[in-house]
């Protein structure tokens, strides 16, 4: 009796855009992001589902043009394939750019893997007049193919049933011969000669594909070949370089343009042997153009981008504004309703101060984030992204960014409300290293997602009158900053030549609204669960540092005495801080309590391990006009930006012990005497440079390396520091 | 019939690729998205600053800079047809 299913490891694999991502989560279910840009999949990523009476382990990998050693993506989905061997890879192209989409496939037909075809988007090709004979590709191909439409799920079973046939059937890899004209022909035969009689690379690669990327100049295998025998890559190099200056000298040409044209010869040879039929005039103008006609164009298309982005932010908080109120609402209730039920103490002060005030401050813009996410998913799914890349190249170029940057930086906060996390991963779509390090290294100085709260809670409160102008005048900012330091990077620690932009414009879709709404939610989610576990504990740990060592019995004891003198002036009360009683000492006595209660609260406070800290840093960071209070803010705002808005309202509402006057954080900070408009900017320019949230460190140390990080944090806070300060300076001295 | 850069091309205008003279990474990716030798292209627009440039290749639509385009000879068809019908 057979209890188990037995695994069958499938490889998802085709051109960006070819619809690996949708087809992947119809086969899986994954809650994984589909982007209707090039490359947006840049980790392979790993499904399980159930197929018939086999379980199937599905691994994305990242959307390739060609197997070559030029990108990350290629490198990964290469890497994968020769290491992993999964048992069959299944090719997803679409039919409405066939020719295209087989150069990729004739490259893992030349490696040998065991492979089946996906045909995907028939319904596309389709409306534009194309057909294509499945059965006559399968046959010439000499392999499955399969039409399907991933959207809609068509063709699915029949795929996987086919995959697994040839997963079950296969024992070993056969590598596809391809012709390239006699030239290089008789060097790969020398080449797999001396390849095949030492075993040099054979363990990982068939010798076939090893001789090919040698005549392909390709970097990741010459490398590994020189490692593993110096006088074989020798030998092999020379020959190449020989055949190579033979053919620049005669034809004029690379090895690596011979090998490529008689790719699309052999690609051509087959299409048309009847695999393809044309209805319409195939320079018939899509859909897709005749919107690209008006949303790229010259005039109209820098306005319709401008227009479509500053539409986002009027949506974003026009819409938001009510469910934000709601929220702040439900949190002061919540906080209202903790302090009637639990005794005055410790537990009391942390649950309030630091569990409902650290959280309710990040959730309270759940809504607002929210509208913003749609706003980006649907940019994104619907391809309107790519053309901004498009429309955008000439003025990224002028920074030594690449058009392509563009999408990073939307997703840091480029259009405020994303976050750096995801931006920095982003950045892997970019191919040279040092426009990515440079796109890497400037994108936290973008309005994530979580400088939000602080940008909304500081320019509501200084600047309500024209919100909308002022967000949007700082994102301008941010995208000023952002580009200047880029283009300060890129010729001074990471100059360099510029990388070919050559990029693909996906044609336009309908973004479908459940795609949209899994998109928003993924990312809202991310952002709440952020704020529920790693705000949390961090808001507790500031409750503690401001709480902890306390103050000390003498002045306690000091305090209580000048309230006792304010107590038994009109009446004869006992020295307490009961609201009630303090009620009945009447007006006066109310306010001079008070106001003894606040001097205790903040004294105790300044003794406190942050305020100590907060203190010591008061002496240069009154430079830009912040005081203790600010720098205990901005100290947590390391471990996340999310945490400045609690803690500044942990810190304030800690300075005041009246609980029942639920004046928002902003009213208290416009009432603060240490806060003004030009301290408002100031603070809002350093929160918005200084050094990314640890999360975002971790990341770019991950991508890049650790010196990278540190050199992020330091620069990015020195510049922050530095940008502050001047702007503080120069109100103060303009009244 | 005349061989001109694709630079020089201007929208509508179609053509086949002679030649493609660029090595290393740039070759490369030009290779890989179609362009080489013998395929058709027809320009289908330009950025708002004039660069990059796009245009259909195969079944899709491709961007590139001008600086990369100077590496394309085309072989154009004609004079865009709107000049020479009316």
């Amino acid at each position: 009796m057979q209890t188990t299913k037995d695994t069958i490891t499938m490889a998802l694999a085709g051109n960006p855009n070819a619809g690996k991502t949708t087809l992947f989560n119809k086969l899986t279910g994954a809650r994984q992001h589909v982007g209707n840009y090039p490359g947006i999949t840049v980790d392979y990523k790993e499904g399980h589902f159930i197929h018939a009476d086999s379980e199937i382990v599905l691994t994305d990998l990242p959307g390739t043009y060609s197997l070559t050693a030029y990108s990350v993506e290629e490198l990964v989905a290469r890497d994968y394939l020769v290491n992993e061997k999964p048992q069959v890879v299944i090719n997803i192209i679409d039919a409405s750019n066939l020719e295209r989409n087989l150069y990729l496939t004739c490259q893992f037909l030349e490696l040998g893997v065991p492979m089946i075809i996906a045909l995907n988007m028939i319904d596309v090709a389709k409306d534009r007049g194309i057909e294509v004979m499945a059965d006559r590709l399968a046959t010439l191909l000499g392999i499955p193919v399969v039409p399907i439409i991933a959207r809609t799920g068509q063709g699915r079973d029949q795929l996987i049933d086919q995959a697994v046939a040839v997963a079950r059937g296969v024992k070993d890899w056969q590598p596809l011969d391809i012709s390239y004209g006699d030239d290089l022909d008789e060097t790969i035969m020398n080449l797999m000669g001396i390849i095949e009689e030492n075993g040099f690379l054979q363990n990982t690669y068939p010798s076939r594909f090893t001789a090919i990327k040698y005549l392909e100049n390709d970097d990741q295998i010459m490398n590994r070949g020189k490692k593993t025998n110096q006088s074989i890559a020798a030998t092999l190099e020379s020959l190449v370089s020989q055949v190579s200056d033979h053919l620049v000298k005669t034809m004029d040409v690379f090895p690596e343009a011979i090998i490529a044209d008689h790719r699309y010869g052999y690609i051509k040879s087959i299409i048309r042997q009847g695999v393809l039929t044309h209805k319409f005039d195939t320079d018939r103008l899509y859909a897709s153009d005749k919107i690209d006609k008006i949303v790229t164009n010259r005039l109209l298309g820098p306005i319709i981008m401008l227009a479509v982005l500053f539409g986002l932010y009027q949506v974003t908080f026009s819409w938001s504004e009510l469910p934000v109120s709601w929220l702040a609402a439900l949190f002061d209730w919540f906080s209202g309703f903790i302090a009637g039920l639990l005794p005055d103490g410790l537990l009391k002060s942390m649950i309030i101060s630091g569990v409902v005030h650290g959280v309710g401050g990040v959730l309270g813009f759940v809504p607002l984030i929210m509208f913003m996410f749609f706003g980006i998913a649907l940019l994104e799914d619907s391809g309107y992204l790519a053309r901004v890349a498009f429309m955008m190249d000439r003025i990224f170029r002028i920074f030594g960014l690449h058009g392509s940057s563009v999408m990073p930086f939307i997703l840091s906060g480029g259009i405020a409300g994303g976050c750096a996390v995801p931006g920095v991963l982003a950045t892997r779509t970019l191919r040279s290293p040092k426009e990515r390090l440079a796109t890497l290294l400037t994108v936290p100085f973008m309005n994530c997602g979580a400088k939000l709260p602080v940008l909304a809670l500081l320019i509501g409160a200084f600047f309500s009158e024209n919100k909308a102008r002022y967000m949007f005048l700082f994102t301008l900012l941010s995208w000023a900053v952002a580009l200047l330091s880029a283009k300060l990077f890129r010729s001074t620690v990471l100059k360099g030549a510029p990388t070919p932009f050559v990029m693909e414009l996906p044609p336009y879709r309908f973004p479908t609204l459940r795609g949209l709404i899994i998109h928003t939610w993924e990312r809202t989610w991310q952002y709440i669960q952020k704020a529920g576990t790693v705000i949390l504990g961090i808001s507790i740990l500031i409750w503690a540092m401001m709480t902890f060592p306390g103050l000390s019995p003498e002045k306690i004891a000091a305090f209580d005495q000048q309230r006792a003198a304010v107590m038994n002036g009109p009446s004869a009360h006992n020295t307490t801080t009961n609201e009630k009683n303090a009620a009945a000492t009447g007006q006066s006595g109310k306010q001079e309590l008070a106001i003894i209660d606040g001097n205790q609260a903040e004294e105790a406070l300044k003794d406190s391990a942050a305020g100590r800290l907060g203190i010591a840093l008061e002496s240069i960071s009154r430079y830009a006009g912040f005081d203790w209070r600010t720098n205990i803010a901005l100290i947590g705002g390391f471990a996340a930006k999310e945490v400045i808005v609690s803690t500044l309202g942990t810190a304030y509402s800690m300075g005041k012990v009246d609980t029942k006057e639920s004046s928002s954080l902003g009213k208290r900070l416009q009432k603060d005497p240490h806060w003004n408009k030009g301290v408002a900017v100031a603070a809002l320019l350093f929160i918005m440079f200084y050094s990314p949230c640890f999360i975002t460190i971790v990341c770019i140390a991950r991508e890049a390396s650790w010196k990278w990080a540190v050199f992020s944090m330091t620069f990015n806070t020195v510049f922050a520091f530095i940008v502050a300060v001047l702007f503080y300076q120069a109100t103060r001295l303009c009244g | 019939m005349s061989e001109i850069s694709l630079r020089r091309m201007k929208v509508r205008q179609s053509g086949t690729i002679t030649s493609v003279k660029v090595g290393g990474i740039l070759g490369q990716r030009l290779r890989e998205m179609g362009l080489v030798p013998g395929t058709e292209i027809t320009i289908q627009g330009r950025a708002p600053l004039y660069d990059p440039v796009a245009l259909r290749v195969m079944g899709g639509t491709l961007t590139l800079r001008n600086n990369e385009a100077d590496f394309i000879m085309v072989e154009v068809t004609d004079e865009p047809e709107i000049s020479t019908d009316k």
